[in-house]
């Protein structure tokens, strides 16, 4: 699943525009994550301050 | 905010305000709907606009511009300086707004125009009728109101949801967004009226860092390097805390901010039944300069112009709005981001020694008209190899 550090997050959007999946939406200064999140990993690649991360459940 | 407009547009950037300005001023009713508290706030811009491209849709004032530009300065991947002016020594070129004020001030234009806006307000749906865009649901402070609208604008930005919610991909490739950060930095040493754009593998993987002047000692620092080279240790920030420690050790961050420029190809439509796209939403960010500011202003001027044309003869389909992409497409902005899309694509396979060698060829320019096209013709004409290099590109260069 995908994890948001939110005390990194700079909530600019950047992951949000290469969803392929439009899982990811910026509600103001909020990054939301639906169920359509594939957690493939192209947005925790992206995102220009490292907030993101894909985290594999056990 | 009303229950029904003839133009509802979603966001309050320039490309919305300036939608919705248009469109009231062509005898419709529109309201403009920004999710967030305040209008031009967080700015995610490095507010550079050339000086005839921002005259063409408002007067300059000093409320809203920082810095006064004379020139600029393209630093190679060898810290070769190439300096740029404009033949008119100390001729002003371009501005360095202060988007926060700015972006006020053209929504402020727009309300005293008559337009309605309504903020911390989010489209989270649209009304679809047998496939057509009939307006959105907007959320604000926990109620929904439902809005219909002749014709929806979507001016929603890079972080854009509400074409893909009516089924339009705007799925940016990973290799073509600009992964960005930048500082606002004060108390640095730097010339306070040249941009300058520092070029390389090492400094800005195919991208670019830039300083961009907002005071005597005052400067947006920002970076923006490929979603494709971006990666744990090696993200835009750590390119630019790389720089800002190696060249401005002593100055001291007063802003920062992150963003995500597109940089590929603008939609393949930015119509469909009773919507339209316009701005960095439409993906019509210049791609060689990741500049959007004017575009956006363009592409929401002539969608209001086309909706209101089309809403007066009641047509608001997909062909009759497609009036609008054609003619964005065939204007002047439309021409020049497929050249610079392929001057992009260019450039970013050079290695650094080519780089180093075209930057070299040219030490110091004075250009007639301060523009990339005119920047580029004057690498060509001092490289008359890279015609050849080029190939078809080069017919649209001349």
């Amino acid at each position: 699943m995908l994890k948001v550090h939110r005390d990194i997050c700079g909530y600019c959007g950047c992951c949000v525009s290469v969803c392929s999946e439009g899982a990811l939406e910026l509600i103001d200064a909020y990054l939301c994550v639906e169920k359509s999140c594939t957690s493939c990993g192209i947005c925790a690649k992206v995102c220009p301050l490292g907030a993101l991360e894909v985290v594999h459940e056990k | 905010m009303k229950n029904n407009y003839d133009v509802l547009v979603i966001g309050g950037g320039p490309a919305g305000a300036v939608a919705a300005k248009t469109a009231v001023e062509k005898g419709l009713s529109a309201c403009i709907v920004e999710k967030r508290p305040a209008i031009g706030a967080p700015v995610r811009c490095a507010e550079g606009i050339g000086k005839e491209a921002l005259c063409e849709f408002i007067d300059p004032d000093p409320c809203w511009i920082s810095a006064e530009m004379t020139g600029a300065g393209i630093v190679a991947p060898d810290g070769f300086l190439m300096e740029l002016e404009s033949k008119f020594a100390g001729n002003k070129v371009g501005y360095i707004l202060d988007r926060k004020f700015f972006d006020r001030e053209l929504v402020w234009r727009a309300a005293e125009a008559g337009v309605d806006v309504a903020v911390k307000s989010r489209a989270s749906a649209p009304i679809m009728e047998n496939g057509c865009v009939k307006g959105a649901k907007i959320e604000c402070c926990g109620t929904v109101a439902k809005v219909t609208a002749s014709v929806v604008i979507a001016a929603d930005g890079v972080e854009s949801k509400f074409s893909r919610w009516c089924g339009i991909d705007t799925t940016v490739p990973i290799r073509e967004i600009m992964s960005s950060v930048q500082y606002l930095m004060a108390d640095i040493d730097i010339n306070p009226h040249i941009t300058v754009f520092y070029l390389g593998n090492e400094v800005a993987p195919e991208g670019y860092l830039w300083v961009f002047p907002k005071g005597e000692r005052c400067a947006n620092v920002g970076i923006g390097i490929s979603g494709k080279k971006s990666g744990e240790g090696h993200r835009a920030k750590d390119y630019l805390d790389w720089f800002v420690k190696k060249s401005f050790p002593d100055g001291k961050p007063i802003e920062y901010i992150a963003g995500g420029v597109s940089v590929c190809r603008p939609l393949d439509c930015t119509v469909a039944d009773g919507l339209m796209i316009v701005g960095d939403a439409a993906r019509v960010v210049d791609p060689l300069t990741g500049g959007g500011i004017y575009n956006g202003m363009f592409t929401g001027r002539l969608a209001a112009e086309v909706a209101a044309e089309c809403i007066g003869t009641c047509d608001v389909s997909k062909t009759a709005l497609m009036k609008y992409d054609k003619t964005w497409r065939a204007s002047k902005m439309g021409k020049a981001i497929e050249r610079n899309y392929h001057i992009k694509e260019y450039l970013i396979r050079q290695p650094d020694a080519k780089l180093n060698e075209i930057i070299h060829s040219v030490s110091k320019l004075n250009l007639k008209d301060f523009s990339t096209l005119s920047l580029i013709k004057e690498i060509i004409r001092v490289n008359p190899k890279l015609m050849l290099e080029l190939g078809t590109l080069a017919a649209s260069i001349r």
